[in-house]
């Protein structure tokens, strides 16, 4: 090895360590604001959360379902026995005004699904996220009696090319994960990123108990609706301008 | 493969004895005795050493292992790649098929179909590491 | 005809009855493994109708199962010999329907072969899991209490596991209620008043197997009902009847009142297709009125009751469906005030159409009741034995 490349690799090494210096305070930040080392626990101290502005929501784009089925590898053909995780729900009021909006699990407070659930396959994350656990569902469909939203699926069929970070199969419920999957590794729902890279950004994706971040602030400033508040579940989806 | 109970109580034990009798058939296939008349399973592992875990003790433990990382992960949300089904999967995923199941030579279900323990992972878990399991198979399920 | 003959025939038509039950039980394995097999997609259960034609079965084997012991809560715990002498046919009953209600119940699963994390796992929040725990307590108590019938030394210990048995037949029943009266979701449930109308069910259901049962073993075996036992079933049975019948009115009509629930009621009572017909025609009409009419005629005869029996058997089954199928079949009101559609369901009326398998399943859930009560009657002489001298041959009850 020459002297002129050990004298390029020194370089190569300070300006790797300058950079590292440069990103740091950067790369903290974001830790801090989105999450958790790999080997921590989710906690209470984050509830997830969203906020769909029904004022950005177009009637006509469904790139949240698109985004959603891709992610989970759900069927993409919609009948009465298939899973749909997310749906747009098309509202017609007294005067015949059409509106639209997304509809998934909202991710309670206090989960009815959770409650019902016999074997405690349906639970509430540490950071306030609904998920099944499928190792544990014996697809005795209560929870689907129980959630208000309708937000549960009962897989009919033996499943075939599961994504590997989404497993799924015959015989459990399920029901919208926010991606938790992505959530894990710091990331964000697929059907926000989706929403957002149509321009529209309809949905707010975040931490409901960070009074800092873009949701709680939104939450705290405007008038915001929780779907069926009168059943008190505290949802943690919420809907501006319904 | 299917019938003969799921990963919970009692077959648990007998996944462990079963183990057992795949590591004793393990060290039997590594004593280098071609003259044995015990058939064994024909599953190949990659190169020898790579795994995270010592052979003989993964032999013995995957499954507690699998179950603890699995807790963690649904639960709580830990998905270090360590101990992880999609690291296994990875890893182990034959090289001609891609997959740790569908045969005799597969790496999961090799073992298990010599072993008769149901093996309950892959109806739900991609069998295929993550690279191809987008590519080898559209999203399927939904009703005809 | 002389006495080895007829015992010849007798074991015969036994095992043939027995074989009977256990085809249609295996038909009903087998469907439910059909389901485990191809998923629930061979069923005409959906994401909106989630428990469908299997549910209807189970629920309609668990409550009689708790009703059926009525009988011999009234001779234990209260002390009526006459009904003390059914007393163990009664209790055999409550074992033969709950273990044929559980059959569906647990073969409808999803999961059916992790029913054991059932048992591993509990969610004591969970109405569902206290009636796992009501099941099995329900067996052993039932259990308990038929060995201090049947055995002489145990006798003096019969009344307090009568009693013990009849208090865990209210919970039990309260806890079936309970499943439905929990839910806040939907509007045909959610409400109190289902815990006293599934307990009032179960009275007249459990009444009227126990009827159908106890007039076909009777001629079977060549005799007839001592008029006196008929009169007091038979009032009995009216009662309740009319029970169940003011409680359904009272929910439809308190429901009725409530604007919300007004398009609901009008949906069920209506102008739903089926299940208005089966409402009016099928529980009303053929399950409740006409029972009555043959209880209470002028000259009511032994045959009358039995028919009247089954009718309100048939009218539990009209009423369940359209309590669990017509009640899911209603959309769920998310968004109050709006009209709404989507891919899922939404704002509109779910269809359902049971298949095959899942018929064969329920069915196979009544072989399974039918053919422990068979053995059971056979083996452990379940006859009730307070009127045997009295008995001509002929003009049997029920034929």
């Amino acid at each position: 090895m020459s002297r002129v490349d050990q004298g390029r690799r020194q370089i190569l090494a300070w300006g790797a360590a300058m950079a590292g210096v440069a990103l740091a305070p950067g790369v903290t930040l974001f830790d801090l604001a989105h999450g958790r080392a790999p080997t921590e626990p989710a906690s209470s101290k984050v509830r997830w959360g969203m906020l769909v502005d029904l004022n950005k929501c177009a009637s006509d784009c469904d790139a949240c379902v698109s985004a959603c089925d891709k992610e989970n590898g759900l069927p993409t053909e919609k009948t009465a026995t298939s899973a749909q995780w997310i749906r747009k729900v098309e509202l017609k009021d007294m005067r015949g005004q059409v509106r639209s909006l997304p509809m998934m699990c909202q991710h309670c407070a206090e989960p009815p699904c959770v409650d019902v659930c016999p074997t405690g396959a349906s639970f509430k994350r540490a950071d306030g996220i609904v998920l099944v656990d499928r190792h544990t569902c014996i697809g005795c469909r209560y929870c689907m009696m129980a959630c208000p939203y309708k937000a549960r699926s009962f897989v009919h069929e033996p499943t075939t090319g599961q994504r590997p970070e989404v497993p799924r199969g015959k015989g459990c419920v399920e029901s919208c994960t926010l991606c938790v999957h992505r959530i894990d590794r710091g990331g964000i729902p697929a059907c926000v990123e989706a929403c957002a890279a149509t321009g529209r950004q309809a949905i707010l994706f975040g931490n409901l108990n960070d009074p800092e971040s873009e949701i709680a602030k939104r939450v705290a400033s405007y008038a915001t609706t929780a779907v069926r508040a009168d059943l008190r579940l505290d949802p943690g989806v919420r809907y501006v301008g319904l | 493969m299917r019938g003969a109970g799921t990963f919970t109580g009692r077959a648990w034990r007998v996944a462990a004895k079963a183990a057992l009798v795949v590591a004793l058939a393990g060290s039997a296939l590594a004593a280098d005795a071609p003259s044995t008349r015990v058939p064994l399973p024909g599953v190949t592992a990659p190169a020898e050493g790579t795994c995270v875990e010592d052979t003989e003790f993964m032999r013995r433990n995957h499954m507690r292992l699998l179950v603890h990382q699995r807790d963690r992960t649904v639960h709580e949300g830990i998905r270090t790649e360590k101990h992880s089904l999609a690291n296994c999967v990875s890893c182990h995923a034959g090289s001609k098929t891609g997959r740790v199941t569908g045969s005799k030579d597969a790496f999961c279900e090799g073992c298990h179909r010599y072993a008769a323990v149901k093996l309950d992972c892959f109806e739900c878990h991609a069998d295929r590491p993550a690279a191809t399991a987008s590519a080898a198979a559209p999203p399927a399920g939904g009703p005809k | 005809m002389s006495r080895e003959t007829y015992s010849r025939l007798e074991a015969r038509g036994f095992w043939a009855l027995a074989f009977l039950g256990a085809a249609v039980a295996l038909a009903g394995f087998l469907a439910a493994h059909a389901m485990e097999t191809s998923g629930h997609v061979i069923t005409g259960m959906n994401n909106q109708v989630v428990w469908g034609v299997p549910h209807v079965f189970a629920i309609f084997m668990i409550v009689a199962a708790s009703g059926v012991l009525n009988v011999a809560s009234i001779g234990s715990v209260f002390g009526h010999a006459v009904y003390k002498a059914r007393a163990p046919l009664s209790g055999l009953l409550c074992l033969a329907l709950l273990s044929g209600g559980l059959f569906v119940l647990m073969l409808d699963l999803g999961r059916p072969e992790r029913v054991v994390v059932a048992a591993t796992h509990y969610n004591f929040r969970s109405v569902f899991a206290w009636n796992v725990f009501l099941y099995s307590g329900m067996f052993t108590i039932v259990a308990v209490y038929l060995w201090t019938l049947m055995e002489r030394r145990m006798a003096p210990w019969s009344k307090p596991a009568g009693l013990a048995a009849f208090v865990w037949r209210i919970i039990l029943t309260s806890g079936t209620g309970s499943i439905f009266a929990f839910l806040v979701a939907r509007q045909a449930y959610g409400t109190a008043l289902l815990i006293p109308m599934f307990l009032a069910m179960s009275f007249a259901w459990g009444l009227a197997a126990f009827l159908v049962v106890q007039s076909t073993m009777y001629a079977w075996n060549g005799l007839a009902l001592p008029a006196d036992i008929q009169r007091r079933m038979r009032n009995l049975l009216a009662l309740f009847v009319v029970t169940v019948l003011f409680l359904v009115a009272a929910l439809h009509l308190v429901n009725g009142y409530f604007a919300k629930n007004l398009a609901f009621e009008r949906f069920i009572l209506a102008d739903g297709g089926v299940y208005p017909v089966l409402f009016w025609g099928a529980y009303v009409v053929a399950g409740s009125l006409v029972p009555l009419a043959l209880i209470w005629r002028p000259g009511s005869t032994a045959r009358d009751l039995v028919v009247a029996a089954l009718l309100v058997i048939a009218g539990a089954f009209a009423l369940l469906y359209v309590f669990i199928v017509g009640g899911q079949a209603w959309p769920l009101d998310i968004f109050p005030g709006y009209t709404t559609s989507s891919t899922f369901g939404d704002g509109a009326i779910a269809s359902y159409a049971p298949s095959l398998p899942e018929v064969l399943l329920g069915v196979g859930g009544l072989a399974v009741a039918f053919l422990i009560t068979v053995v059971g009657v056979r083996a452990l002489r379940f006859l009730p034995q307070d009127d045997l001298p009295a008995a001509p041959a002929a003009a049997p009850a029920g034929r």
